[in-house]
């Protein structure tokens, strides 16, 4: 180090690091951020009122016109109902077996980390190698649910070509990937229970169930809240599962009738395959505003779970 | 150690069954989780169970649940058919450099926004802090404008640099700084002379370490799995692992032995690091670190 720097200067040097430097180290963040991550997000919302198509050079100012289309569109409805329905089929199930599940994993367990880590090794793997998987498992001529289906005496489905059996079919695989995880998440919540509130039960009788629901349901309340607010805003923006079960196609359309088109499939068929960027940037502002108002609906009802 | 560590458990186990402990697990506990472990592994092993057969194998009635022999000429295959080899290294290029940045970046900023007094710093952090929650999907149309007014797409800087910096980042490290420095640490080294980039580089990266690790491990694995973006700005030409997946999956073809082989190959290295690493992934979702 320099130590025959006057006083002064030193004294200057100091003050410019303490107040300059702070600036310094958040900079590469909000430069890099405000230019990929704020701006689009600003920049959507006047993209969304023009017409503005990548192939078209002219981009006229059009104001709320798409939103108004979006509302007449028979195809952005059938999205939303899917998405809801999708929505719906999965994060129930979901949470509720997580529940059960965290529940196990908080008893005396041995191998306790081949367990937590078996439920959560679907989490790990990408979202299109497990929707390939199941798109195969799912097939209609060799899939292996339907192979099991005929072992117990059922007619095979056409999984793919339903609404209602498409749905329950990426359903599943939205199940598989995120119920260990949440079940990870209630488990570190249910370890901060605190043990008397159970043995006052015990001594009182209180069955293995009615603990569960009595206390354990309860207690998690803040993190069920979390917990279900997390997987709506992840449900409503899927998109990689609609579009990769539609095996051998890489078609946006969800299907041969749209059948299992989301919200996020129909931006992403507008936007890149159409082109219509300003239609598909007034779909991106309108889902953003359903899942703000979803979150905030699923915020007032799960408060609603009854404490003790 | 793990094992020894179970050995104990369950010497404890043996020790308070009798009445004492009606929270151990009984047989029922046990079937059901091993169940759900099986529920769990099941599709990845079947993934690897048709990946090392022949075609004609996967029509076959009842399906086959062992092991074939054809794997390694399916792996041939799959690297003949696609530009799986560049899509594998596209895929290492653009997750490694991703995490060191945002661990580094994120690190930074977190420090300042844990330790440091500025002006703005309240206002700024609660900005960074609200962007987490919204989806990614509403930017994604200006930011492929962005990208091709840049001559970008196509290219692996369209999927590096918008992955740079992650807010939840700065969030983790700021929350994870501002308990595990003490001030007093900081304000010597002060006295000593040191000036905050020396504070940085001595003091707060070596105590930062244990969650630069959860957050470059949890980084690191969404960067590799990311899909909506690279599909939408890159090529097949040029693509990641999880695009080149998806376009092997999306000819018209019937070929399941190729293409599931293609998802072994693509969920390979994530398992590895899983598998290694698993206790530090569990760790951080169970102390809430990690959203969505």
């Amino acid at each position: 180090m320099t130590s025959v720097r006057s006083g002064p200067r030193r004294r200057w040097a100091y003050q410019l690091d303490v107040k300059g430097s702070p600036y310094l180290y958040i900079a590469p963040f909000f430069l890099l951020f405000g230019v990929v991550g704020m701006f689009p997000l600003l920049y959507t919302a006047y993209v969304s009122l023009t017409d503005w198509n990548l192939l078209d050079p002219a981009r006229e100012w059009v104001g709320p016109a798409n939103y108004a289309g979006l509302l007449a569109d028979d195809y952005f409805w059938n999205a939303l109902f899917n998405t809801v329905s999708i929505w719906l089929l999965s994060t129930v199930p979901q949470l509720l077996a997580a529940l059960f599940i965290a529940h196990m994993l908080n008893r005396r367990l041995r191998a306790r980390t081949l367990f937590r880590m078996g439920v959560l090794l679907p989490n790990v793997t990408s979202i299109v190698a497990v929707t390939i998987i199941f798109a195969q498992l799912f097939g209609r001529d060799f899939g292996m649910v339907n192979w099991a289906l005929d072992l117990v005496g059922l007619d095979p489905i056409d999984w793919q070509a339903g609404t209602l059996s498409s749905h329950v079919a990426i359903s599943m695989i939205v199940i598989w990937r995120w119920t260990g995880y949440n079940a990870l998440i209630y488990l570190a919540a249910m370890q901060t229970v605190p043990e008397d509130l159970y043995e006052a039960a015990r001594l009182d009788g209180a069955s293995q169930f009615t603990q569960f629901w009595k206390i354990t349901v309860p207690m998690l309340r803040p993190t069920i809240i979390f917990t279900a607010v997390v997987s709506t805003i992840g449900g409503f923006q899927i998109i990689a599962e609609p579009l990769l079960f539609q095996a051998g196609t890489g078609n946006p359309t969800g299907g041969s009738d749209r059948q299992f088109q989301t919200v996020g499939l129909y931006l992403y068929e507008q936007g890149f395959s159409m082109y219509e960027f300003g239609y598909a940037s007034a779909i991106a502002w309108t889902l953003c505003m359903i899942i703000v108002v979803m979150a905030l609906v699923n915020f007032a009802i799960t408060r609603r779970i009854r404490s003790s | 150690m793990a094992t020894v560590t179970a050995v104990r458990r369950g010497l404890n186990l043996r020790a308070v069954r009798h009445g004492l402990n009606p929270r151990g697990a009984g047989f029922w506990t046990y079937a059901a989780l091993v169940a759900v472990l099986l529920g769990s592994l099941f599709p990845i092993y079947w993934s690897l169970v048709v990946a090392s057969h022949d075609n004609d194998a996967i029509a076959s009635v009842p399906p086959v649940l062992t092991p074939g022999g054809h794997l390694f000429e399916n792996i041939t295959r799959v690297f003949d058919t696609t530009a799986f080899g560049q899509a594998m290294f596209n895929s290492f290029l653009v997750s490694g450099s991703v995490t060191v940045s945002v661990v580094l970046f994120s690190t930074l900023a977190g420090f300042a926004f844990a330790k440091l007094r500025f002006r703005g710093r309240n206002v700024l952090l609660v900005m960074a802090i609200a962007t987490t929650t919204v989806p990614q999907q509403l930017g994604i149309i200006p930011l492929y404008i962005l990208m091709a007014e840049l001559g970008w797409t196509g290219k692996l800087e369209a999927v590096i640099v918008p992955g740079l910096v992650t807010a939840f980042g700065v969030f983790l490290m700021t929350q994870y700084l501002s308990s595990a420095i003490p001030d007093e640490l900081l304000e010597a080294g002060r006295i000593d002379g040191c000036s905050t980039l020396r504070l940085f580089w001595h003091v707060v990266l070596p105590a930062a370490r244990p969650a630069a690790a959860v957050l470059g491990l949890f980084t690191f694995m969404q960067a590799w799995n990311d899909f909506f973006w690279p599909l939408v700005v890159l090529t097949p030409e040029n693509p990641t692992v999880q695009v080149a997946l998806s376009s092997l999956a999306s000819g018209y073809t019937t070929d399941y032995a190729l293409v599931l082989t293609g998802t072994v190959l693509a969920i390979v290295p994530i398992v590895a690091v899983f598998a290694a690493l698993g206790r530090q992934i569990i760790g951080g979702i169970m102390s809430g670190a990690i959203k969505g």
